[in-house]
């Protein structure tokens, strides 16, 4: 499938999901700071996307879950360098650049979180 | 107690599918403030509660009732036309994905008006449900499942199910 025809599909999985246009969706929009989700409406893509694609997603894998449970990943409300390591290794659809130097408060990493990051998550799943 | 918008269980077939019927009455004084063109209508409202009290008993069900299932998401819900005193209402819910951290349903409405026979669908309806202990760490709740209360058990009984909740 080419990375085109995943972009459209994730644009009605997100239609369906969050109410939304498709001409929000953009690739750089971020699910919860452009599109409004909250939290309850991750659980939702995920069955949605595994519903479209057709392949089982793992608890943790598509969006960070529990960060704060490991006093090794948060500090002081703040991603520390062993936290931003280990979502880098799980995430790799993710794109962490903007966090390295920058902003590491918890509440953000969920911004992280954009149409382009979803797209990238079904290709690599889809090419196994 | 909770407010049950269902009176009986007809059909169940285990963490696939629950159908539950609900005979609509002018005795309940919420159709008394619906009226429409001056008729009594039962409110969308509480017909969507109906749905997430079927699909709710159908995904407590997979767990034996362990699990607090609560309603997250009405992710979609439409209704075609309405119903008033004397109909029945039909609840058809099935689960289309369920793991540790909830479930998603479908379900259909449906309607035999008084008098008839037939049925018709009239609405359909999409949910999400948390399985909340699982699904918002760090937050802590009533050890007892207060979701599942003796009225739900009641229910339950009255349909030959009572060994769900075993």
């Amino acid at each position: 499938m080419s990375r085109d025809a995943i972009f459209e599909k994730i644009q009605e999985v997100l239609d369906d999901a969050l109410g939304v246009d498709e001409d929000e969706v953009t690739p750089a929009a971020s699910l919860t700071a452009d599109l409004g989700a909250e939290s309850i409406d991750f659980l939702d893509i995920v069955f949605r996307i595994e519903k479209t694609f057709e392949f089982k997603i793992s608890q943790g894998e598509l969006f960070p879950e529990n960060l704060t449970d490991n006093p090794d990943w948060v500090s002081d409300g703040n991603l520390t360098d062993t936290g931003l390591a280990m979502l880098k290794e799980r995430m790799a659809h993710v794109d962490f650049a903007s966090i390295e130097d920058g902003d590491r408060s918890i509440s953000k990493i969920g911004d992280l979180i954009t149409v382009d990051s979803l797209v990238n998550f079904v290709e690599i799943k889809l090419a196994g | 107690m909770r407010w049950l918008w269902i009176d009986c269980i007809t059909e169940h077939e285990e963490g696939k599918r629950l159908v539950a019927v609900k005979n609509v009455s002018l005795a309940e004084d919420v159709l008394h403030d619906h009226i429409v063109q001056g008729r009594t209508i039962m409110p969308f409202s509480l017909m969507i509660e109906g749905m997430a009290q079927t699909a709710g008993i159908l995904v407590g069900s997979t767990s034996r009732f362990k699990e607090k299932v609560i309603l997250a998401k009405i992710a979609k819900a439409s209704l075609d036309c309405d119903v008033t005193a004397g109909d029945t209402i039909r609840y058809e819910a099935t689960i289309d994905r369920l793991d540790h951290l909830g479930a998603s349903t479908s379900g259909t409405i449906d309607r035999r008006v008084a008098g008839g026979e037939a049925w018709e669908r009239i609405g359909r309806v999409e949910l999400l449900f948390s399985h909340i202990d699982n699904n918002m760490a760090g937050t802590e709740f009533p050890e007892h499942n207060f979701v599942f209360s003796d009225n739900f058990k009641m229910i339950l009984e009255t349909a030959g199910l009572a060994n769900l909740a075993d």
